[in-house]
């Protein structure tokens, strides 16, 4: 007679997930019941949800365990993910809930339960203690991002977007899961404490053919995720043809999620391999940088534009990952937050603008803006001198940390085609506001009066990169708390 | 605490923009208020930092007025700030030429007005922020903020080019401060190897000692830096563009204060910090001093355009400027402060009336010109005093400035000194070249002759500017007194630091790199251990 013993469930630390997927589901039921022109309550429903996942992270954040045989990590760490994840997905529905009225395809329940479960995915990929997990969060973050970025159902760029992104991204996935088999088959073991531990007691393994190939195919698949340098072709036809506020949500939200699934695959599990994954790190990251920037020169779409700049702060974020401190980890942390806020300003100002189904988003229908919209030309002005790295802004506090970090790990050049890399940038976010205020409007640029919610999202944006930038301190503190892995 | 009990500087530092939120505040088209309330606060402003100057203790080279808070104390930032007799001038410049700033742009400003109030208050804070940070991080912060509104104020309100001379402006100063910002991020991390604290505050790093050769490329980015800003040759190609094309008070404040931050940042920062590797390019920057004053003044010859020639003798007088500074003795280093102040002036006072020209004629050609004295008889004072003042005669400012950096050139480097006097000849030449073509000659041109003479807000305008041209030529004691003592202890301080270098050397030729470091790693050893026991 096999005895059969139930496992100690720890629900309580699945709190943030249950509501968010509770809510994604809720929304979903709610809108088959309510009529079809009155759905703006979606949105608001989805914030609340998202609200309270937020709070529940906060709650739990003291809890440090390893739960579900170590699949999943619930620590300072994952929390830290969790708030940045939550703070995107609250934005972006604000964002969103005013872009409803510009693109009304998205004003529907599959929209906002879409947009939870990719938070979903986000979250738990910052949680993973185990590649299945890893690559399981992967999959329902991007699924759902994949049909979100085809939202804008009657625009062919649109639909483009879509299938590219899930045409590569799928074949990403694929190289991502023969990586983690390869792993698996040199290791023994799927668990990414564990194979940290498998490979410091047998340093034989570690120069491999079979686990070397499985690491390049892994960096492979991540690589996609973050837009690094070579595999960030997908990332400006993306980005340009996706919902505004979708585009925002993928720049951050994957963003943040996956270079947190990066972290602790390449620092635990491959930690003790440091020093040869190291030297490819180091030129990804300078290629990542100098390919965004310069390629950001010559945009003339301001979400292609941004769609360099992401890729250009994936450089950025690399810079951390070479420098492979604590120190590094907490600045990565920190600029991460710090670039959920400004990216997701920057976006929010494109979303504002437009009328139906057109959608302003040359740099150049900014002209004059500044002068007659103050408020919206100083927060943009506010992400823009951000994103370039100028101070108060937290894009100056972050690079400032990261910088640091690698200079006290010696990587002094890195740090100097980093700072290189802020100058060339200089040029084309100056640009975004030489047009704002130089430059006379030619045509009258018109749109809706704005809703509150996305004056709210703008306002947080714009004090959040304000607050982190002047007052660090707290924040700084929290970051490093984070990394106690 | 300081001797007031009262954190004046941050009052003075952080009152400009406050005023500048409630003129946010107002109604944009409601101009004839903006204007006034933009000038009362600036006058408020003034007067609040008038304090500095009456309990300014000018028997001690320490920092006076300091405030010094934690601010971000995991990687040792501090809001660290005070005041010695190097910046005490500077500052209070700054405070007097803003309100000048705002009334001669009473009538050329029309559109945009509150904008504009507002980027010349914001300014005001960066520009003092920057002068009175003792803490790198902080200081490196009002430095790049500095450059926002300043692009604005070319970028909007500019000439036909702006748009190339404000991005030009931008690029330029950003590009050289990101090393400089690098440089501090390894200054911070070196000291916490040799000595175990995390600290950005100037005065602990002063003591720091830096190995030569990192010393050398440290001292390099700073430099870069500061050079930009000054500008020197050849670095100065944004500065014609930027005065061209800033309206008058953008060239006032660019010319008054914001070049002086280089020169200052010289002085207050990358000397005491390299005194070493200063020594070694006391040769090239003295060479580059010379050409510049050289180069300045013959191109300045040359222009067509008036502004454009007060421009390139900024770039002529700033090369006297950094001339005196690197000669490294107090005639010097005096010399050069002085001059910082009377560029300010003299400067100030002929972008303002090259702006007044401009305003009537709305062009600045000198052919456009001629006989303008006989319409404009007043106005025709005040430029004579101004052009007069730039050119350096005795009883003006100018006067004791330039002799005095010649006196200590010729005491450090007569090789240069010499072509330097050189470049005082041809300033002589280029003014009054300009001056006799513009004011004299035959009335001969219709436009000119219904000129208005000078109305009286652009009196009381250019009065203060050419009182201080005769305060300073006649009383030039009055200013040095409060200068002295910090000096001297600048002196002091950067001799003993380049001969403890040099025995350092010496060590390190007869003993090895290894000795070095130890020895080094030793002196911290034992002034952690002298700490602990006190």
């Amino acid at each position: 007679m096999l005895e059969f013993v139930a496992p100690a469930l720890n629900i309580k630390i699945l709190l943030p997930i249950i509501i968010i997927t509770v809510t994604a589901l809720t929304v979903l039921l709610i809108d088959v019941f309510s009529p079809r022109e009155k759905k703006s309550h979606l949105g608001y429903i989805a914030l609340f949800g998202v609200f309270c996942t937020l709070i529940s992270v906060f709650k739990l954040m003291p809890i440090s365990v390893s739960a579900y045989n170590g699949m999943f990590l619930h620590d300072g760490f994952s929390s830290f993910i969790s708030i940045i994840v939550c703070i995107i997905t609250l934005l972006t529905i604000l964002i969103s809930i005013n872009y409803q009225k510009i693109v009304s395809t998205i004003n529907c329940g599959e929209y906002y339960s879409l947009l939870m479960f990719a938070s979903l995915g986000m979250i738990l990929m910052g949680s993973s203690g185990n590649l299945i997990m890893v690559f399981l969060a992967i999959e329902i973050m991007s699924i759902a991002i994949y049909a979100l970025a085809g939202f804008r159902k009657e625009n062919d760029k649109s639909i483009e977007s879509a299938l590219k992104y899930f045409l590569l991204g799928a074949f990403a996935t694929g190289f991502l899961l023969y990586g983690f088999a390869l792993i698996y088959g040199a290791t023994g073991t799927m668990d990414i404490v564990k194979i940290g531990a498998v490979l410091k007691a047998n340093p034989k393994i570690m120069h491999t053919p079979f686990l070397m190939c499985g690491i390049a195919m892994m960096t492979v698949g991540f690589g996609f995720k973050i837009a690094m340098v070579p595999f960030h072709m997908w990332t400006p036809d993306v980005y340009e043809g996706a919902p505004t506020p979708i585009t925002a949500f993928m720049a951050t939200g994957v963003k943040t999620a996956s270079i947190a699934a990066m972290m602790r695959v390449f620092f635990i599990a491959l930690g003790p391999l440091q020093p040869d994954w190291t030297t490819i790190m180091w030129i990804i990251a300078a290629l990542t940088m100098l390919v965004g920037n310069i390629m950001a020169l010559t945009q003339k779409n301001i979400k292609r534009m941004l769609a360099y700049s992401s890729i250009a702060h994936a450089g950025y974020l690399l810079i951390g990952f070479v420098a492979g401190t604590q120190l590094a980890f907490a600045g990565i942390l920190f600029y991460l937050l710090g670039y959920a806020f400004m990216n997701l300003g920057a976006f929010g100002v494109i979303a504002l603008l437009g009328k139906k189904e057109k959608e302003y988003t040359q740099i150049n229908d900014f002209a004059g803006l500044g002068f007659k919209y103050p408020l919206l030309g100083i927060s943009m002005s506010i992400f823009m001198f951000s994103m370039a790295g100028i101070p108060p802004t937290v894009g100056f506090m972050g690079k400032l940390y990261i910088f640091t970090a690698a200079i006290k790990s010696g990587f002094i050049w890195l740090a100097i085609i980093g700072v290189v890399n802020s100058v060339i940038s200089l040029n084309y976010y100056l640009r975004v506001f030489v047009v704002m205020y130089f430059k006379e409007a030619d045509k009258e640029i018109s749109f809706p009066t704005p809703s509150p919610a996305i004056v709210v999202a703008l306002l947080i944006a714009a004090s959040g990169v304000l607050l982190m930038g002047i007052l660090p301190s707290d924040f700084w503190e929290m970051a490093q708390e984070a990394t106690l892995m | 605490m300081n001797q007031l009990n009262f954190p004046i500087i941050s009052l003075i530092t952080f009152f400009p923009v406050f005023c500048s939120l409630i003129l946010m505040m107002l109604d944009k088209d409601r101009k004839e208020l903006l204007r006034v309330t933009a000038l009362v606060f600036s006058v408020i402003e003034f007067m609040i930092s008038l304090p500095l100057l009456a309990y300014f203790n000018s028997g001690t080279p320490q920092m006076q007025f300091v405030e010094h808070v934690p601010w971000v104390e995991s990687i040792g930032m501090s809001y660290f700030m005070g005041i010695d007799g190097i910046s005490l001038w500077i500052i209070m410049l700054t405070t007097f030429l803003t309100p000048i700033c705002i009334l001669s742009s009473w009538s050329y400003i029309q559109k945009y007005v509150k904008e504009y109030m507002v980027c010349l208050l914001v300014l005001e804070t960066a520009m003092l922020g920057a002068l009175v940070s003792l803490d790198l991080i902080l200081f490196y912060i009002f430095w790049e903020l500095m450059l926002i509104p300043m692009y604005m104020l070319i970028g909007v309100w500019g000439g036909p080019r702006r748009i190339y001379a404000a991005v030009k402006f931008f690029i330029y100063t950003a590009a050289g401060s990101v090393f400089m910002l690098l440089a501090i991020i390894f200054l911070f991390y070196y000291n916490h190897k040799i000595n175990g604290i995390y600290t950005f505050n100037l005065l602990e790093l002063y003591t720091l000692n830096i190995p030569i050769s990192i010393q050398f490329w440290l001292c390099s980015a700073f430099f870069l830096s500061f050079a930009i800003k000054v500008p020197m040759f050849p670095l100065h190609t944004w500065l014609p563009d930027a005065h061209v094309e800033a309206p008058t008070a953008g060239s006032v404040i660019l010319a008054g204060v914001l070049l002086k931050m280089g020169t200052y940042g010289f002085l207050r920062f990358a000397m005491p910090l390299f005194p070493y590797a200063t020594h070694q390019y006391v040769p090239i920057i003295a060479t580059l001093s010379v050409i510049g004053i050289i180069y300045g003044a013959m191109v300045a010859m040359v222009q067509t355009d008036i502004k454009k020639l007060v421009a390139y003798s900024s770039v002529s007088h700033l090369g006297y400027v950094m001339l005196g500074i690197f000669a490294l003795n107090m005639q010097g280093i005096e010399g050069g402060l002085y001059q910082m102040l009377n560029h300010g002036i003299s400067t100030g006072a002929l972008f303002l009336i090259v702006g007044m020209l401009y305003e009537r004629r709305h062009t600045r050609q000198i052919s456009d010109f001629g006989g303008i004295a006989k319409v404009m008889p007043v106005f025709a004072t005040f430029f004579m005093i101004a052009t007069l003042s730039s050119i350096a005669v005795p009883g003006t400012n100018g006067f004791v400035g330039e002799i005095m950096i010649l006196i200590g050139a010729f005491r450090s480097y007569p090789v240069f000194a010499v072509i330097a006097v050189a470049g005082a000849i041809l300033g002589a030449m280029y003014m009054l070249w300009m001056y006799q073509r513009v004011m004299f000659c035959s009335l001969d041109k219709p436009e000119n002759q219904n000129l208005k003479d000078l109305n009286m807000r652009e009196i009381i305008t250019l009065l203060p500017l050419a009182a201080l041209v005769f305060i300073m030529g006649f009383f030039p004691g009055l200013f040095l007194r409060k200068m002295d003592v910090s000096v001297e202890h600048f002196l002091d301080h950067y001799n003993s630091r380049y001969e403890s270098y040099v025995i350092m050397q010496k060590d390190l030729s007869s003993q090895g790199p290894e000795t070095f470091m130890k020895k080094q790693i030793k002196n911290s050893f034992q002034k952690e251990i002298k700490n602990k026991g006190e």
